[in-house]
């Protein structure tokens, strides 16, 4: 492999990375915080793609926007869901032991997806690109890599300094990481730990859905897409060490690079590298790459 | 009393309903007997030892590929090493996974064994081993013949199914034994706090092993049989999906106990059946997956001993309502909620 | 085990109820069909097909109703084996229509020969159906992996290319394709330099681009079906590849898909058994009835329904309606003319149709024939022994 595709290569494990960090941070926020696990945060993710594909249309008519208004619209209404899903639902989950949880959240992404059945139907769908984001970079003398990844990439970039940020620099970070240490202690110095609870888990979900809306222009929007992102989102998050958005970020990179070039030098074998990977992590660092305190 | 009699209850049930004149639904009791063994398999380890392992299908399936693939194209194996084959084909990926994966605790055992059922699942989809994601065929069943005389011919479907049975029994009575014995009293003693059992100088670590080890092991005879059933094999019987569902069926049932395993697949299986009948809900019947995942949410929550904890469950309702003469009072006494993984960490970037 | 009982029984009397009419003078007609995931239009598609020709016979085949009988296959074929006894054994089906996935057909294939069920594939392309796996009640009305993928090798050769990269899903119909265009391609002069590969159903094409810009071959063949053919004429146009290395495909590459792909996919040439615009009088009558029943153009997979029912048509015709002579039955359809809207086509010994395959380019949202790739293509049936 010469040192111009490697570098190409490089560029499209950071830019997998990335979308993946978007979908795993919202995990391991969860995850850590709320200590539930929740196997339907793939379902969030598809949620998020065929909300792009069914509002855009609407989108653009009544308010007038294009692609990013219907990016913030998807945001937004899956906040909103995530809000009342941890209302509704969520909220019974804490006092349950794991395995309940795990059984519960099953059940959940069978019901998500045959909703999702009912409502859009089972069609492969495509969602289109507004204009000033497709075309193409020329990067060497064949290629040319698409500005839309190198968006997706910058979305990525920017949600991890905005994560950062709230998480280490605000009063609502501070907040967040004592409601995770101490729950009882937080909520009798008088902050409403249900309601941090409940923002954490919309903010969850609006990561992993702003990752599916963000990816549907790539990946299509079809049944099923987020079966497949779960399992290895949640490999992301158990390399990275539960509860840090750090390791979430490093460990996706890790699986990035491990699947992007596995898939291209050892393709018989690409699958299992990740879980190698994961495996060999664990053995030496049980906890995984960043543990807490 | 009613404990003792209910199992056996259960086997002469399943083996009068042989006779039930109906291909298809003996085929489904067949299905139910071996899933049956797969879960009581599991609940060894979840019930018995407290190892909660979301990567149990890949016994399974190696269980099954290993008959598909030992077994001739023209001809019918020798059942007399075939079988012992594939046992040892899952005993070994246990014991190799097992090793390592007993390293770690809590949730992170969980995904640890979830890693190493899909690495087997990637091995199988991926490769020229199997037949990739479209499977592969057992052509002919394995037979038993010594020195040319056949005690029975797997290819009946009526040997099969008591072939089946007979492992159902076989691996029913074994399991109970050892829950009584000395070995299957110090995995309760792990599960209930394992530090306290090496304070008292049990070394853990290889009890736990060979529990692992044998509940790969019965795992891998379920896999076995599966493949006999249908002739054909697919990874997806290593996918984690299959994993959850058999993790299911042991909750479902009632985790403390193996007769709980066989009620909880025979739940889930009919349950299954019941959604996807269009003679029932008709067209509304291409969506059963949504009744099916209702379902599991309000029996998981409502039943958290699983039904063969209901009657405990409902005796205890009927008392504690005897017993509270005032609205407002104390809530009667629940069992303590199963101790939480420790796996919370605070956010931290 | 009670509780069993009780369900057959209630299953058992409910279906009854709902068939209505006197069992016997029905013909039961199976159908196992994705409805429900990706597939689950291609599906509808090829029911359709069959209900459109049994209707255009006054909803009778053989001079006797029909009563379906339907079972989601959802494209699994872990599951596949115990959908197929649901027809089989439950429902005690006559004839078997079925199904879209290669994997789910290779176990309805042997449930059907186990039980001695007769079975006509209306899609799944697995060459080992009509190969190791054959049998006198085996049948299919569609294709095998092989045909159209080898048709595209004389043609991608005529025009030029001398070497070639193929692309496509670690899976049989995947395998099979390749191997298919390899043949054809090799035995015309190319060679095919490298052949790539991804998981099945994985979509993450990027480096797999990246590498065929490293090659630089002089064309790509490649085969994906729905939504993985969609996202990979997108990817391989964003990426800017289609100037350079011109891209060719196995007809599912484009068709259905056409919507979703957009500008992405126009000029891509294609190999299938079906084309737009071919205008022969069967044709256009089958699209008017076709438009005109479900308000929606027919593609290939509605053809394949559509001849299933033909086909079965033929089998009847032979025997008078009387299904008690399945020999004759049988023999009836492997030796039948099925005239096709595709154009007429037989099958042969192993129960696959000898049939054109059109070249196509995509026009707008048509895959429009340009010409016959390949005249009367066999399958060799490598495997099958009748």
């Amino acid at each position: 492999m010469d040192f111009g595709i490697l570098l190409i290569q490089s560029l499209n494990a950071f830019q997998y990375g990335l979308l993946l960090f978007l979908v795993a941070s919202g995990l391991t926020l969860i995850f850590g915080i709320m200590g539930i696990i929740n196997l339907a945060h793939g379902s969030f993710y598809m949620i998020g793609a065929y909300m792009a594909f069914a509002l855009g249309p609407a989108v653009d008519r009544w308010l007038g926007g294009g692609f990013l208004a219907t990016l913030a619209v998807c945001v937004l209404a899956a906040g909103a869901l995530g809000y009342l899903l941890e209302a509704a639902f969520f909220s019974y989950l804490y006092r349950r032991n794991h395995l309940q949880q795990v059984l519960m959240t099953y059940g959940l992404i069978l019901v998500f997806e045959e909703l999702r059945s009912i409502l859009v139907g089972n069609d492969v769908h495509g969602v289109p690109l507004p204009s000033w984001l497709q075309g193409s970079v020329p990067l060497g003398g064949v290629m040319t890599y698409p500005v839309y990844r190198l968006f997706i990439s910058a979305v990525g970039i920017a949600v991890a300094l905005l994560l950062y940020w709230v998480i280490a620099r605000t009063r609502l970070g501070m907040m967040l990481r004592a409601g995770a240490s101490n729950r009882e202690m937080t909520s009798s110095l008088g902050i409403d730990v249900n309601r941090l609870y409940r923002l954490v888990f919309a903010a969850g979900v609006a990561l992993a859905a702003l990752a599916g809306s963000i990816a549907a222009p790539v990946s299509s929007v079809y049944p099923g897409m987020g079966n497949g992102v779960l399992i290895i989102c949640f490999v992301v998050v158990v390399i990275g060490g539960i509860g840090s958005v750090r390791g979430a970020f490093l460990a996706a990179m890790l699986v990035g690079v491990v699947e992007t070039f596995g898939q291209v030098l050892f393709p018989s074998a690409a699958g299992v590298l990740v879980y190698l990977l994961m495996a060999f992590i664990l053995l030496c660092k049980p906890e995984g790459l960043f543990k807490q305190g | 009393m009613l404990n003792r009699l209910l199992p056996a209850a259960t086997l002469l049930a399943l083996a009068a309903f042989s006779w039930s004149g109906s291909d298809y639904y003996t085929g489904l009791a067949i299905k139910v007997m071996i899933y049956a063994i797969f879960a009581q398999s599991l609940q060894l380890l979840v019930g018995g030892a407290g190892l909660v392992s979301l990567g149990h299908a890949a016994f399974f399936g190696i269980g099954a590929y290993a008959a598909a693939l030992l077994s001739p194209e023209s001809g019918a194996a020798g059942l007399w090493w075939l079988l012992p084959a594939a046992l040892l084909a899952a005993a070994a990926y246990a014991a190799a996974t097992g090793a390592l994966a007993l390293r770690t605790r809590g949730v992170y055992f969980i995904m640890v064994t979830l890693a190493f059922s899909q690495m087997a699942y990637y091995v199988f989809h991926d490769t020229k081993i199997g037949g990739g994601s479209d499977g592969i065929y057992l052509y002919f069943r394995p037979e038993l013949s010594l020195a040319g005389w056949m005690p029975f011919d797997l290819g009946d479907a009526r040997s099969f199914y008591f072939f089946v049975l007979a492992c159902l029994a076989a691996s029913w009575g074994f399991l109970a034994l050892l829950r009584r014995s000395a070995f299957g009293a110090a995995l309760a003693g792990i599960r209930i706090n394992e530090q306290r059992m090496r304070a008292a100088g049990y070394s853990t670590y290889p009890y736990k092993l060979a529990a692992y080890v044998l509940g790969a092991t019965l795992a891998g005879l379920a896999g076995f049989l599966f493949a006999l059933k249908d002739g054909f094999v697919t990874p997806e019987l290593l996918a984690w999906e299959q994993s959850g569902l058999v993790l299911l069926m042991v909750i479902l049932g009632g985790m403390g106990s193996l007769g709980g395993a066989v009620l909880g697949t025979m739940a889930l299986v009919l349950l299954q059946e019941l959604f996807q009948s269009q003679a029932l809900f008709g067209d509304y019947a291409n969506h059963w997956h949504l009744p099916l995942g209702i379902a599991i949410i309000a029996l998981v929550a409502l039943l958290p001993d699983g039904l063969a904890g209901l009657p405990a469950q409902l005796r205890e309702r009927r008392h504690a309502r005897a017993a509270a003469p005032k609205p407002g009072a104390a809530p009667t006494h629940r069992k303590a909620a199963p101790a939480r993984l420790p796996i919370q960490g605070e956010p931290h970037v | 085990m009670n509780h069993a009982l009780t369900r057959a029984a209630l299953a058992a009397a409910l279906t009854l109820a709902a068939g209505g009419a006197q069992a016997a003078d029905k013909i039961k007609v199976g159908f196992m069909l994705p409805y429900s995931g990706t597939y689950a239009a291609l599906g509808n598609a090829i029911e359709n097909g069959f209900k459109l020709y049994v209707a255009e016979q006054g909803g009778k085949l053989g001079g006797r109703e029909i009563e379906y009988f339907k079972v989601d296959d959802e494209s699994n074929p872990a599951k596949a084996a115990e959908n197929a006894n649901r027809l089989i054994k439950r429902d005690q089906v006559d004839v078997l229509i079925g199904t879209v996935h290669s994997g789910v057909a290779m176990a309805l294939a042997k449930a059907a020969k186990d039980a001695d069920t007769t079975l006509i594939v209306t899609n799944a392309g697995a060459n080992a159906i009509t190969g190791p796996l054959c049998g006198p009640g085996i049948f299919r009305t569609s294709f095998t992996n092989w045909q159209p993928a080898y048709a595209m090798g004389p043609v991608a050769h005529a025009k030029g290319h001398k070497t070639a990269v193929t692309i496509t899903w670690k899976y049989a119909a995947g395998d099979e394709a390749i191997g298919g265009f390899k043949e054809g391609f090799e035995k015309a002069g190319g060679k095919v330099v490298k052949e790539l590969s991804l998981p099945f159903p994985n979509v993450e094409f990027q480096p797999l681009l990246t590498e065929i810009a490293a090659l630089k071959p002089d064309m790509v063949f490649t085969f994906f079906a729905g939504g993985g053919a969609v996202k990979f004429v997108q990817d391989y146009h964003a990426a800017g590849l289609d100037k350079s290395i011109p891209l060719y495909g196995s007809g599912f590459l484009t068709d259905g898909t056409l919507q979703a792909q957009g500008d992405s996919a126009q000029g891509l040439l294609t190999t299938l058994h079906y084309a737009d615009g071919l205008n022969t009088p069967r044709d256009n009558a089958f699209r008017a009835d076709y438009a005109k029943a479900y308000k929606a153009q027919p593609d290939v997979y509605a053809v394949q329904g559509y001849d299933a029912a033909q086909l079965m048509q033929s089998g009847l015709a032979a025997v008078q309606g009387d299904f008690g002579k399945k020999e004759d039955f049988r023999k009836a359809m492997r030796g039948a003319t099925v005239d096709s809207p595709r154009g007429p086509f037989t099958l042969s010994a192993a129960g696959n149709p000898v049939q054109d395959i059109y070249l196509r380019r995509v026009d707008g949202l048509e895959n429009k024939v340009v010409e016959v790739a390949v005249q009367k293509l066999a399958d060799p049936a490598r495997g099958c022994r009748l």
